[in-house]
């Protein structure tokens, strides 16, 4: 009996290299820690491939790892390590099925040297600008007259004082609420995010001051941090930087609203400066009394208008009227009676002569006379009297008065 | 009725203020009310001038137990 032959047979218990390989793969992959891991070590058999594939092992005393970083990971790095650089990776872990290996597919390269700080400093610049953190289009604009400034500082500092100071001569008309914080060192960063969080999370801060006074790039390393930069990005008040000196630069500068070149100009950019605002609000003064004169300036013309207006409602104003008219109309009746006599007159005269036309006066002028019984009627006919009649026989200039004899064909009168 | 003035931040009372300007200068008011928005006015500024002449910087801080304390 051979060897082999203590082997099972091959079946489900037997895996080929390539099953057991992907099983191993797999078993990486579903592990999350694995996915996600930063490993520090010191780079040696470094190799950047023409492919643009960046190669090399990763080791300290113990033990080593090996690493790839791909063409295009490569290309977002500013910094690329040489052999005996200590360096942090990040990326995850997984298997090179071909090669047989598992190895650290590396999506970062931070070098862990202060040395390196420069360099890392570049590269967390790079990375933060181009996922947007320092768009103009994110910063907002402080408020003019801010009520409640927060300040994120170290609280025995003198950047502290400066700020105090700078806001007690230009607008001491704010409070201030500090949350005092490390300025430096490994625990900084998130004690300086937290009490920017504080601040962040308060309604009563309207404005928030990270400040620092000046130092070393160490010194200012925690205003260089991803977690300060982050949190200064998601606040939701303007945050105004000021760290360090004028020449100096931070992540923390760069992600915040307004970047001020030190803690005083930070305070300064923060508030309004009552040497400015005295001057405006005796101008504000100025015009509301001008506008007030002009109003009551205005409502007395107004009044002067309705004054003149009144007059001529006046009582004794409408006596004076009525008397006026009272002589308009004396006038005109005078007029009109004067008119209507003329008429008269004229109509008087015109019928006198037409009076005068139709009389019998002319008919009697010329011979003929108007016979009148005793009752004044006129005798037309023979028939009318009776003898011993009395009758009146008028002429042109008077009567003649007659008795009648008798009525024959003859007329004889007597006169008596 | 308007708020009392004390209550009034700066920012708050000189912004009315100026609200009141414009307000008088449209000339929209009777004189009752035009007098009344000038003396409101008044006030207003004279409230302002007073808190600039008269304030002091406050200053408070959060402590390592979480409380907030007055510094001035």
């Amino acid at each position: 009996m051979g060897f082999l032959d203590l082997l099972p047979e091959a079946d489900s218990d037997t895996w080929s290299v390539s099953e057991l390989t992907a099983y191993i793969r797999e078993l990486f992959e579903m592990d999350f820690r694995l996915q996600d891991v930063a490993v520090s070590g010191e780079v040696s058999n470094y190799t950047h491939a023409r492919s643009g594939h960046l190669y090399f092992t990763l080791k300290d005393s113990q033990a080593q790892l090996k690493c790839v970083m791909w063409r295009n990971a490569v290309a977002r790095q500013q910094y690329l390590p040489q052999d005996g650089d200590a360096v942090v990776v990040h990326g995850r872990i997984s298997v090179y099925d071909a090669g047989g290996v598992y190895q650290l597919y590396a999506d970062r390269i931070i070098p862990a040297g202060r040395g390196n700080l420069a360099v890392a400093f570049e590269q967390l610049k790079q990375r933060l600008a181009a996922e947007g953190l320092f768009d103009a289009a994110h910063k907002k604009s402080l408020p003019v007259f801010p009520r409640k400034i927060g300040i994120v500082t170290s609280p025995d500092a003198a950047a502290l004082r400066d700020i105090l100071n700078v806001l007690r001569r230009r607008y001491p008309l704010v409070s201030v609420l500090i949350a005092p914080t490390l300025v430096q060192g490994d625990e900084a960063p998130p004690q300086i995010v937290r009490a920017l969080q504080w601040l962040d999370g308060r309604d009563d801060v309207d404005t928030i001051i990270v400040a620092r006074g000046g130092g070393s790039m160490e010194d200012l390393w925690a205003f260089n941090d991803e977690r300060v930069a982050r949190a200064i990005f998601a606040a939701r008040h303007p945050v105004i930087s000021g760290v360090g000196h004028e020449t100096d630069f931070t992540i923390a500068d760069f992600v915040a609203d307004v970047r001020a070149p030190t803690p005083s100009a930070a305070a300064e950019l923060a508030v309004p400066d009552v040497g400015e605002l005295r001057p405006l609000l005796v101008a504000r003064q100025s015009q509301l009394v001008t506008s007030i004169q002009e109003i009551v300036a205005r409502k007395q013309d107004t009044l002067h208008n309705l004054q003149r207006a009144l007059g001529h409602l006046n009582p004794a104003n409408r006596l004076n009227n009525y008397r006026q008219y009272l002589d308009n109309l004396v006038v005109r009746l005078e007029k009109a009676i004067h008119s209507q006599l003329t008429q008269a007159h004229s109509r008087l005269a015109l019928a006198a002569k037409t009076l005068h036309a139709v009389s019998p006066q002319a008919t009697l002028a010329r011979g003929y006379a108007i016979v009148r019984d005793e009752n004044g009627r006129i005798v037309r006919t023979i028939h009318a009297v009776q003898p011993g009649d009395k009758l009146q026989i008028q002429v042109q200039d008077g009567r003649i008065p007659t008795i009648v004899t008798h009525n024959g064909g003859n007329t004889d009168v007597h006169p008596n | 009725m308007s708020t009392q003035i004390e209550n009034l931040t700066f920012e708050a009372a000189l912004q009315e203020l100026e609200t009141i300007i414009t307000q008088l200068e449209s000339g929209e008011h009777t004189l009752e009310e035009s007098l009344a928005l000038f003396e409101r006015g008044q006030k207003l500024a004279a409230w302002c001038s007073q808190q600039l002449e008269q304030a002091t910087l406050r200053i408070e801080q959060l402590t390592a137990d979480g409380e907030i304390v007055q510094l001035s």
